[in-house]
């Protein structure tokens, strides 16, 4: 029998069994986005076998309006989420970790509430609310998103709250202190203070709210009206009469995007770390 | 001390919480230009007391003074002190300039004079050459002096400190205590600061106020303190000290006399305890002001040698010894079995060497070393 070697935690990465493991786990998640992207410069219609690079995908993909404009819409609801999550979120986390108030407890456990109910109910109950209050439908673009923007809103600052609200409970609250000492007033350590405190919170938060956003499929499918339609939403309608490179290509443009900018917030986000 | 010159005069000042009495009716004036120290165990309400001056707190009753205003409705912003915080409290995303320079915004202080007024400030405390640091890249120490130039750059009437030597290791915090005490000086500014560390008090104040569960001991100079506590506590809390239970037997103008059973027998003050009263009394006597003689086996009573007239003289054997080069604290036991502190410095190279363990010894001290104190 072999003799049994002790190993530091950090030695089992060395084992050959283990690297293959990781590798196979690797394998498992990334090999159907390569093929994706792959197969959006493949020079053929069917996503079966390799024919040659070609561009004429992403070409295609730009040229077919509809796609575009849904691609347009979608960042331009996620930018208008992502804006107005960061600062509910953060007037919320602020406000938890302020004041006392009574039923806190559950008001805070609440805020969790749009993050755990799956996403169909949550769909559907938006779109019962603004069928209820009767919503108008035909508002002209670009406010006829403004349901979307709204059903995105509600499930994507509680993200935010919660990264916040996290950061803040590393905040000295003699720094707070040090402010008012020196003559500022309440709102002025706020902004001093506490808001450069929260930032690397902030730019988590918010580059989660745009990412959900972007890609939310189910409650934008309930809460979209007629002639809005967002880019997942575009993209499964497409998938239904069949599945062409040009997908690919839009797909392969939307991880681009979304990696672009979660490279640009861990960026920001350790710059600041940095200083505090 | 007329009002004139108390910059600070608390009047029976009050902080509760609930049911918990913080401070308790606290009255205290802090004259103009000392070096104030507020000292106690944690819990006593110095700190709460300190951030009442600061305006953090406010009392629950009795009014604050600074400078002869009336305190009782002006927020932390815009009192005339300025605080250096225990964890320093460095805006960690400003420079070190931008940190000192940023109280001067709120006091209308011209952009061309606010330059010149922070490199002061830094110079003041040896740190205009780090103008551009960031406080991460600065040591404890450092961002500690970051705090002061920023609070006083404001020209504050006092400047409060909140235990400011505590983060610091030994070295530093001793050669912290003497910069501390000559910056007070070159400045002017009156400082108030908040410690448990005794040593720290004696050795940077001017005066020293000691607190115990939210009321005031006493107030007075660190040898004041030292050689005339006011009580039981004080003379505990400060340095070390032999106490021992006794009553008051003898008590004319010129002398005293304490009958003590935990002693085994009187203690003889050679002046006047008038005024002192009460049927139980504490005797106490600091370690250093007894002498360590030399005691033949088994011999008892002391020869007139041993006990000269005005001392006190008490036999027992040594039974521990703590060397710490400069002086060593000898444990001795009574004879009654109470256990009693002597400290002995070390004058020359070979004193330590005197006395060793289960040595016989008398244990004398002078009439006039022991203090009556009450509980």
């Amino acid at each position: 029998m072999a003799k049994k070697v002790a190993r530091a935690p950090l030695d089992y990465l060395n084992m050959p069994a283990m690297k293959a493991w990781l590798a196979g786990v690797f394998v498992f998640l990334y090999t159907p986005l390569m093929i994706l992207i792959l197969f959006s410069f493949n020079d053929s219609k069917a996503n079966v076998v390799w024919k040659g690079f070609t561009l004429k995908w992403y070409f295609k993909a730009f040229e077919n309006t509809q796609l575009r404009e849904a691609l347009f819409n979608s960042l331009l609801i996620a930018g208008v989420c992502t804006v107005i999550s960061v600062v509910l979120g953060a007037l919320m986390a602020f406000v938890f970790w302020r004041f006392k108030f009574p039923f806190k407890g559950p008001l805070e456990s609440g805020m969790n509430l749009p993050i755990v109910v799956p996403e169909i109910c949550f769909g559907v109950a938006v779109y019962l609310f603004f069928a209820r209050i009767g919503f108008p439908n035909d508002l002209p673009y670009p406010f006829n998103l403004t349901q979307i923007i709204l059903a995105h809103v509600t499930f994507a600052f509680p993200f935010v709250a919660i990264v916040v609200r996290a950061r803040l409970e590393s905040f000295n609250p003699e720094l707070e202190a040090a402010a008012l000492d020196l003559g500022a007033s309440r709102f002025q350590a706020f902004r001093d203070v506490i808001i450069p405190h929260m930032k690397p919170g902030l730019i988590a938060g918010g580059l989660l709210a745009f990412t959900l956003s972007l890609d939310d499929f189910v409650i934008t499918f309930f809460a979209s009206g007629p002639g809005t339609i967002t880019f997942p939403v575009m993209v499964y309608s497409m998938v239904r009469f069949s599945v062409t490179p040009e997908v690919n290509a839009a797909s392969t443009i939307i991880i681009l995007i979304t990696v672009l900018a979660t490279v640009l917030a861990l960026r920001a986000q350790s710059a600041t770390t940095k200083e505090s | 001390m007329s009002d004139r010159d108390a910059i600070i005069r608390v009047e029976e000042v009050s902080k509760r919480y609930g049911k918990v009495t913080a401070v308790d009716r606290v009255t205290l004036e802090i004259p103009r230009g000392e070096f104030f120290a507020l000292l106690g165990p944690s819990g006593c309400g110095k700190t709460t007391l300190l951030r009442m001056l600061a305006g953090f707190e406010m009392p629950s009753e009795g009014k604050i003074f600074i400078d002869g205003i009336d305190m009782s409705t002006i927020p932390p912003n815009k009192r005339p002190v300025n605080m250096v915080f225990q964890s320093y409290a460095v805006f960690p995303h400003m420079t070190v300039f931008e940190n000192v320079a940023y109280g001067l915004k709120f006091d209308n202080v011209a952009k061309a004079d606010q330059y010149g007024r922070v490199m002061a400030a830094l110079a003041d405390v040896k740190l205009d050459h780090l103008a551009e640091r960031k406080p991460d890249q600065m040591s404890g120490g450092q961002r500690q002096r970051v705090a002061l130039a920023r609070a006083l750059v404001k020209k504050p009437k006092v400047l409060l400190l909140d235990e400011p030597l505590s983060a610091l290791d030994a070295k530093l915090r001793e050669a912290m205590r003497f910069e501390l005490a000559e910056l007070q000086d070159k400045v002017g500014i009156t400082f108030v600061m908040v410690t448990h560390d005794q040593d720290e008090a004696l050795a940077m104040a001017g005066r020293c106020a000691v607190m115990d569960r939210g009321k005031l001991m006493q107030t007075a100079t660190p040898s004041n303190l030292y050689e005339f506590p006011a009580n039981k506590f004080v003379a505990d809390f400060i340095g070390s000290v032999n106490l021992f239970e006794g009553t008051l037997e003898v008590d004319e103008p010129d002398h005293a006399i304490v009958q003590s059973e935990e002693l085994g027998g009187r203690i003889f003050f050679d002046h006047g305890v008038s005024g002192a009263g009460g049927e139980k009394m504490w005797v106490g006597i600091r370690p250093e002001k007894i002498e360590l003689l030399k005691r033949e086996e088994g011999a008892a009573p002391p020869t007139p040698e041993d006990a000269p007239s005005g001392c006190n003289v008490t036999a027992g054997t040594v039974r521990q010894i703590s060397y710490l080069g400069s002086e060593s604290i000898y444990e001795i036991d009574l004879i009654n079995g109470r256990r009693m502190q002597v400290s002995r410095p070390n004058l020359s190279r070979w004193d330590q060497e005197d006395f060793t363990w289960d040595d016989q010894v008398w244990l004398r001290w002078h009439g006039d070393s022991p203090v009556l104190l009450q509980s």
